[in-house]
């Protein structure tokens, strides 16, 4: 039963007035993209053991979608931030490094 | 035999007497007892027999490590099986009656499993019954399901009720014991929020057994005192009776309350389940006493030593009149003191250390006890009870020095931390090798949200077993969780007991060390499934080396006790048999709940009709009461049709479709998703979503659209209005409003978020009425005829594919002229609250018109005669539009919208792929739904080669025969062409149809445009 | 080996059962395979068996970083069926069903296949026509399921509640021929019949890295050292998206927690498999009477083998409110287990863009049943290098092409 602070409403939530969105910063590609590029964008997903930024929405609270760092292996929750950003903000960064120095970065 | 004491029992009221029966047997206990203490204050201590040789059981514990003792308890509405008599509070008018034999417990036939025991080890059914190969299903199995499964099935609905409760704190205290009441004082003190559980109904635990002082008062003052000084702290929450049952992850704990097991029809629920979430957890669980292996340790009337104490002291009962006490450890003289100072006889403790010298063993000499150092016990004689034992040396191969008569034997393997609730999350556990446990390492705590340690262990569950120990490590426990949870610092300091002196234990995990495979065969780990001490040495054996190849193919531990007692016993055997350390064998994964917990409590409130909400349209009431079969879509229920007294429903779906196309129909069409997309780049957005340009459509004009998923697959469709400029109304499907208007927010949330358009559901703001058939524009004129003015509802102010605002009757309406049917066609919408009261309207005046409500079945089978598509029907989440012959509705004009790049992939554009036909009987029947219709020849795979199914199949009214649409492969090139589709009625038929275009009625559309 | 049966059990009781070999072997790895097979659960095991009995390739390792059968294997709820509504999903599970009718005599190893019947209740009308469907098609790929009226669904499960109130029944998607078996047996009959035949399964032994040259894999590095084989394939669950990594590949897949949990053991109260799955619960007995029962997924990714509460709560719920007998009795044991779920749900069953690697994974909630049928495919693809006909619309391009297999249309639920 995770529980993590939405960004915006500031609520500790419940994840059951959560709904997970999957990974985040993903890259649209539409009409023009190669097969590849398309495949990749809608199927292809980074699904880490560790650190993994994810997409989650306040469904049952304020409505608004808002991403996390969270560990896949410790449920640790490093930080939650917008979901306007198209990759993690540096202090998020800094926030998984701090309490996990050996961690490879975003990538 | 077992019996009540004359005196003693520091929980029991012998003023209140108790009734209870066994077996129908009528027997009387106290208010206080639990049934275990009951029954065996009137000598009932064979109470079950075991899961698979059906041996005689008796009662092994006093608490919620109970292996044996298992009843049947209650009776028709109240009955529940394998209840711990343990852990069963004793009440006035309890029926119970034992498990798992026939004809009775005295003389059960299964018990033939018990003299074939030697051709029945562990995992012996996976290497028989296999020839012949039907036997298993029709002989073998059947059989093993009928001797496995202990307590009977009940046969009737629960007759009480339970509850959820949620609850915030700062922190949760499992465990209501010194160590328990010593975390609760620290934290308590500092001022945060605190929530105390206990499962039994008293406070203390076991400490007022052992005796001792806190403080310098007697343990059972000093648990008073500090009951009464918690109760007086305002951030402090006390339960009894309420069990943790589980911890989950970032600090969430399942409390289980029993609230009224013991007063049971009281009108209070029986069970409360408290869903919590806290910041900090102490588990203050204690510990748990192993019983020692050696052969014939479960015949009846062997018990835990420290559970002998118990009855003795708490509930007054002396489980034999003599009682021989075996131990490795100092704990065990406890219970012989106990005993011989309540004037049994205690012919011998045997001690499988080689010396006896601690101050508990020279308190057990001094008091007249025998004290038989390096002895072991060889065998116990018994039956149905204890009768004796066998004594021999532990260091030998078990050959008897002694022969002593006894009723009842106490023994004690030492004790074991209750690490569970620590488990749970994973917490992990390090191997004490003085006390031969594992106890929780502090050092690898459970990690919460924060990834901070969220659960610390108090007292006996951290490890120390001394009083003064337990008492310093819970009360700094306690600080510690408090400070974790943001209290604040106390200075006070924490209650003390003097440290005692004790005599190291041993470790004994066989008995005696030598013992023959014989008599390793008869010594059990596992009380209720039959794990022996063989078992596990037969598994290593096999090649079963891990922990849980061990435990899945022995079984061991996986009985409703869940390994309490067996789990070290059996890891320790594992480890010996394969010569590794007990820490490299590791521990098997401790999972909730703590103890079982009632199906009930977990469903709580929802049940019966609030099993899931309804939701309700305003016609809602309406509908129930003009008797419409309600189907559920979504979350709504609708009026699948209104059958009239004496119609089925089949003939009331035609009486409406007919009446609708040569009259009027009205349709409840509220469930109709409603979104408003406003702002200033809402049609940029528009044309994202939808497969059409929606961006040119004029204000006040309508147009059909389509949604597809950004695979492709088509997902919703609806007719859109342009409200104002800057303002669009999408109408989506009646499942699909609040999936759709996630899918808006979503893409303007996370990838068009500098997008200016704000979406708003407004489904349940409005009710929506379809008026339709011929008289359509008569019932609406004589709606504003009446009410004087309103709306020009004629075609040459309204028409087909426009909206307007307005009134109409009396009525604020917005009257969209859009049509599913086929007909002349209103949908109209007004404010929800106007929404019975126009209905109610629209059936009055529609009265001389031949109005008649309609339903879903009717709404479908007219848009099938049109060759409308309904998604849920012509779609399944695999069809795109293109297959559907939809390419009109999809721009070719626009760079891009959702779907769009996923509809270019090779399979998408593959012309092999099933297209959109309507379908027709050579004889006018009805084609099945879902039917397949069939190629030449078989697949790769053997199987039929499918060319095409049927998507929607009704039989037309109208038309007075059966239509249907289908996916058919090269369909729209192949008109006029007889397809089969065969039944699968079990006749073998095959059912020709024509492929024929879909739309059945009225191909121009004159209908509907007039 | 030396055959188990009746007749060995009384043979050994004679000298209290001191005399039984080992049903596996626990060898040090050799420096060289024909085929690694990374992952001994149900599926490396299956597929390591029948590379051995249909292809006579017997110089295999089965590595396995815990211990054999300790994955999904191990902690699923053991329904069998293969009514399935696409075609290569039917082919593929009624492969799989087919084989665990004989499964127990094929290796001389009682795994308890219990073809007691698999009923999915329509609990709504939109579900009545998605079964009768599958019904429909079933019937033309040699699958035998009917769909059977309420009446019939309570003939067969007397203590269901058939009439709601909020969803009552509607009717049922019936297989007589589904069931259930041991799920434990099922990997050690496997490791048992491949030790016999010389291979080498090896325990406790983590793949640390994929050894490639030329686009080709050459051999694993493991925590018991470098390993070098001719054709590698990863049958794991859990894991896989971890181990394509390794050989430099990614795929379209993530993991997520899957609960189940079973009731304290009664008498026989419900002799067949129930699926409800507009409520999302499903319920079976075991032959030891536990009620073993399962729900659906978490939605996010983990790898703690850990769920979240409500969705037992929620999975519960709907049981007790379809079999109300079940409201007193009680909740014994809870536990999760990590499945890979693709993007059309379906599994990957191939080549990967790696020479002389091979992969099966993505079962998602549906792996156990699979187990047989998967290992045929597997071994097929591996032995010839191209995928036969049960795995070849498995393959990893479905999903460039946009040619998925969803079965998304018949069930909404997981199992």
């Amino acid at each position: 039963m995770l529980i993590l602070e939405c960004p915006y409403c500031g609520v500790m939530a419940d994840e059951t007035d959560l709904h997970g969105g999957g990974e985040a910063h993903l890259k649209r590609f539409g009409p023009g993209s190669s097969d590849d590029e398309f495949e990749t964008y809608l199927f292809h997903r980074k699904n880490p053991k560790g650190v993994h930024f994810e997409r989650w929405r306040h469904v049952s609270g304020c409505g608004k979608w808002f991403h996390a760092a969270r560990n896949t292996m410790t449920l640790e929750v490093y930080a939650t931030y917008s979901a306007q950003t198209t990759e993690p903000p540096q202090d998020v960064i800094d926030a998984v490094k701090a309490k996990h120095p050996d961690w490879e970065g975003y990538k | 035999m077992s019996t009540r004491l004359a005196s003693g029992g520091r929980l029991i009221d012998r003023s209140k007497p108790k009734n209870f029966t066994f077996n129908g047997k009528r027997m009387k206990g106290y208010e206080g007892d639990t049934l275990a203490a009951a029954l065996l204050g009137e000598d009932q201590m064979l109470v079950g027999r075991s899961f698979k040789y059906h041996r005689p059981r008796g009662i092994v514990a006093s608490g919620a490590e109970e292996p044996n003792a298992l009843v049947n308890l209650g009776q028709g509405d109240r009955f529940e099986p394998n209840q711990r008599v343990t852990t069963t509070e004793l009440f006035d008018g309890l029926t119970c009656t034992s498990q798992n034999h026939w004809p009775s417990l005295e003389f059960d036939v299964g018990v033939v499993n018990n003299y074939a025991a030697r051709f029945l080890p562990a995992g012996f059914y996976y290497k028989t019954f296999m020839a012949p190969a039907a036997a298993w299903k029709h002989v073998f199995e059947p059989v093993i399901r009928k001797s496995a499964g202990l307590g009977q099935v009940p046969t009737e609905a629960d007759a009480d009720r339970y509850e959820h409760y949620y609850h915030h704190t700062d922190v949760v205290i499992i465990g209501g014991g010194v160590a328990g009441l010593a975390s609760a004082l620290a934290a308590g003190r500092s001022g945060a929020k605190v929530l105390v559980m206990e499962q039994t109904h008293h406070w203390g635990g076991r400490a007022a057994v052992d005796g001792g002082e806190i403080d310098g008062q007697s343990v059972e003052a000093w648990i008073d005192a500090t009951v009464a000084e918690l109760e007086g702290m305002e951030n402090v929450t006390l339960r009894t009776r309420m069990m943790a049952s589980g911890v989950y992850d970032h600090g969430y704990v399942l409390g289980y309350e029993r609230v009224a097991d013991h007063t049971p029809g009281d009108g209070r629920p029986r069970h409360r389940l408290w869903r919590i979430r806290t910041k900090q957890i102490v588990t203050a669980t204690g510990a748990i006493e192993r019983p020692l292996s050696f052969a014939g340790n479960d015949i009846p009337g062997v018990m835990l030593a420290s559970a002998v104490r118990d009855y003795a002291v708490n509930w007054g009962v002396s489980v034999g009149d003599r009682t021989v006490v075996v131990t490795n450890n100092d704990d065990g003289y406890r219970t012989a003191l106990t005993l011989k100072e309540a004037g049994l006889d205690v012919p011998v403790v045997l001690d499988a250390r080689p010396e006896a010298t601690g101050p508990l063993a020279e308190a057990a000499r001094a008091a007249g006890i025998r004290v038989e150092p390096g002895r072991a016990i060889a065998k116990v004689n018994g039956g149905k009870r204890v009768t004796g034992v066998s004594i021999c040396l532990q260091a030998g191969e078990g050959a008897a020095l002694e022969e002593i008569a006894c009723d009842a034997v106490a023994m004690s393997g030492g004790w074991s931390p209750v690490v569970h609730m620590w488990s749970h999350c994973g917490g992990k556990l390090i191997w004490d090798e003085a006390q031969t446990h594992f106890r929780p390492d502090p050092d690898r705590a459970p990690t919460g949200h924060d990834g901070e340690a969220f659960v610390v262990t108090a007292g006996s569950a951290s490890g120390p077993l001394d009083l003064a120990g337990v008492l310093e490590n819970a009360y700094e426990a306690g600080k510690a969780a408090a400070k974790a949870a943001g209290g604040k610092a106390i200075r006070k300091a924490g209650p003390k007991a003097d440290a005692e002196e004790a005599q190291p234990m041993a470790p004994v995990w066989i008995m005696p060390q030598g013992a023959s495979i014989k008599k390793r065969m008869k010594m059990w780990l596992d009380y209720q499934n039959d794990v022996k001490v063989s078992d596990v040495q037969l598994a290593a054996r096999e090649g079963y080396e891990s922990v849980e190849h061990t435990k899945r193919y022995t079984t061991l531990g996986m009985a409703t006790d869940q390994g309490k007692l067996s789990n070290i016993n059996g890891l320790a055997i594992l480890s010996d048999a394969l010569d590794q350390e007990i820490p490299t064998t590791g521990t098997t994964t401790f999972r909730p709940p703590y103890t079982p917990i009632s199906f009930g409590a977990i469903a709580g409130e929802a049940r019966h009709e609030i099993f899931q909400p309804i939701r309700r349209t305003p016609m809602h009431q309406w509908h129930e009461d003009a008797g419409a079969y309600m189907e559920p879509v979504g979350h709504w229920r609708r009026p699948y049709c209104y059958a009239k007294p004496g119609e089925t429903n089949e003939q009331a779906v035609n009486r409406e479709v007919l009446n609708t196309r040569e009259n009027l129909g009205l349709l409840d069409a509220s469930t109709l998703g409603k979104l408003i997309v406003k702002g200033p780049d809402a049609g940029k957005f528009m044309d994202m979503m939808y497969t059409n340009m929606m961006s040119n459509l004029a204000v006040g004009k309508c147009r059909y659209g389509l949604m597809c998923s950004e695979n492709g697959f088509l997902s919703d469709d609806g007719v859109v209005a342009r409200i104002e400029e800057d303002t669009w109304l999408c109408h989506t499907t009646s499942g699909g409003a609040d999936r759709i208007h996630a899918w808006m927010e979503e893409w303007l949330q996370t990838e068009w978020w500098d997008w200016k358009v704000y979406v708003a559901n407004v489904t349940e703001q409005l009710a929506q009425v379809a008026v339709v058939g011929p008289n359509a524009r008569k019932v609406l004129e004589k709606l504003n005829a009446q009410a004087g003015g309103g709306m020009d509802v004629s075609k040459e102010a309204l028409p087909f594919m426009q909206w307007a605002d307005g009134k109409i009757g009396a009525f604020d309406a917005r009257v969209y002229r859009i049509s599913f049917s086929g007909e002349l066609s209103y949908e109209i919408a007004v404010p929800a609250s106007q929404g019975r009261a126009f209905w109610d309207a629209l059936l009055e005046a529609g009265e001389e018109f031949g109005v008649m409500p309609y339903g879903t079945e009717c709404l479908h089978i007219m848009r099938a005669e049109k060759g409308f598509i309904m998604i849920g029907d012509e779609t399944d989440g695999t069809v795109i539009p293109q297959d559907l012959g939809l390419n009109w509705a999809i721009s070719k004009k626009k760079e891009d919208f959702l779907g769009k790049r996923a509809q270019q992939r090779s399979h998408m554009t593959d012309p092999e792929r099933w297209k959109l036909v309507g379908l027709e009987t050579l004889d006018g029947s009805v084609l099945p739904d879902g039917a397949y219709a069939v190629g030449e020849g078989d697949n790769v795979h053997g199987q039929r080669n499918m060319i095409g199914r049927v998507t929607s199949t009704y039989y037309s009214p109208t038309l007075k025969k059966g239509i249907a649409m289908g996916l058919v492969l090269h369909g729209p090139d192949r008109m006029g062409e007889v397809v089969d589709f065969p039944t699968v009625d079990g006749t073998n038929t095959v059912i020709k149809a024509r492929i024929c275009d879909p739309v059945f009625y009225d191909k121009d559309g004159e209908k509907q445009n007039v | 080996m030396r055959r188990y049966s009746a007749f060995a059990i009384a043979r050994e009781a004679a000298r209290y059962h001191t005399g039984w070999e080992r049903a596996w072997k626990s060898p040090k790895p050799k420096k060289k395979y024909d085929v690694v097979i990374v992952g001994a659960g149900g599926h490396g095991l299956a597929t390591a068996f029948y590379l051995g009995k249909n292809f006579g390739i017997t110089n295999v390792a089965i590595i396995e970083k815990g211990w054999l059968g300790g994955g999904n294997t191990g902690r699923n709820t053991t329904i069998i069926r293969s009514n399935y509504l696409q075609d290569p999903s039917a082919a593929i599970y009624e492969k799989a069903r087919s084989l665990y009718e004989t499964m127990s005599q094929d290796l001389n190893y009682n795994v308890m296949f219990s073809p007691r019947g698999v009923m999915m209740l329509a609990q709504t009308e939109h579900e009545v026509r998605g079964y009768v469907r599958t019904a429909h098609a079933n019937a033309l790929q040699g699958v035998t399921t009917e769909f059977i009226s309420p009446e019939r669904v309570k003939e067969l499960v007397p203590i269901m509640n058939i009439h709601g109130p909020r969803y009552p029944v509607l009717g049922a998607l019936w297989q007589a021929r589904a069931g259930t078996a041991r799920h434990d047996a099922v990997a050690w009959g496997y490791a048992r019949a491949c030790s016999d035949m010389g291979m080498d399964i090896i325990q406790k032994c983590e793949v640390t890295g994929v050894r490639q040259e030329n686009g080709n894999v050459t051999g694993v590095d493991t925590t018991h050292g470098q390993i070098d084989c001719d054709k590698l394939a990863m049958v794991v669950a859990g894991n896989a998206g971890h181990l394509a990594e390794m050989a430099g590949f990614r795929l379209p897949m993530e993991s997520v927690a899957l609960q189940a949990l079973v009731s304290e053991p009664i008498k026989p109260c419900i002799d067949v498999v129930v699926m409800a799955n507009t409520v999302h619960g499903y319920m079976s007995q075991s032959d030891k009477g536990e009620l073993v029962i399962g729900g659906g997924t978490d939605g996010f990714n983990n790898y703690t083998q850990r769920g979240s509460f409500h969705h037992v709560e929620e999975t519960v719920r709907a049981l007790v409110e379809t079999f109300p007998i079940i409201s007193r009795l009680k909740m014994l044991r809870q536990w999760g287990g990590i499945v890979d779920v693709t993007g059309d749900r379906s599994p990957i069953i191939g080549k990967t863009p790696l020479g002389n690697c091979f992969i099966n994974c993505g079962w998602g909630t549906g792996g156990f049943k699979s187990i047989p049928g998967s290992g045929w495919a597997m071994a097929e693809t591996v032995a010839k290098g191209e995928p036969g006909s049960l795995a070849a619309e498995f393959g990893l391009n479905r999903f460039t092409e946009g040619r998925f297999i969803d079965e998304s249309v018949a069930a909404g639920v997981a199992h």
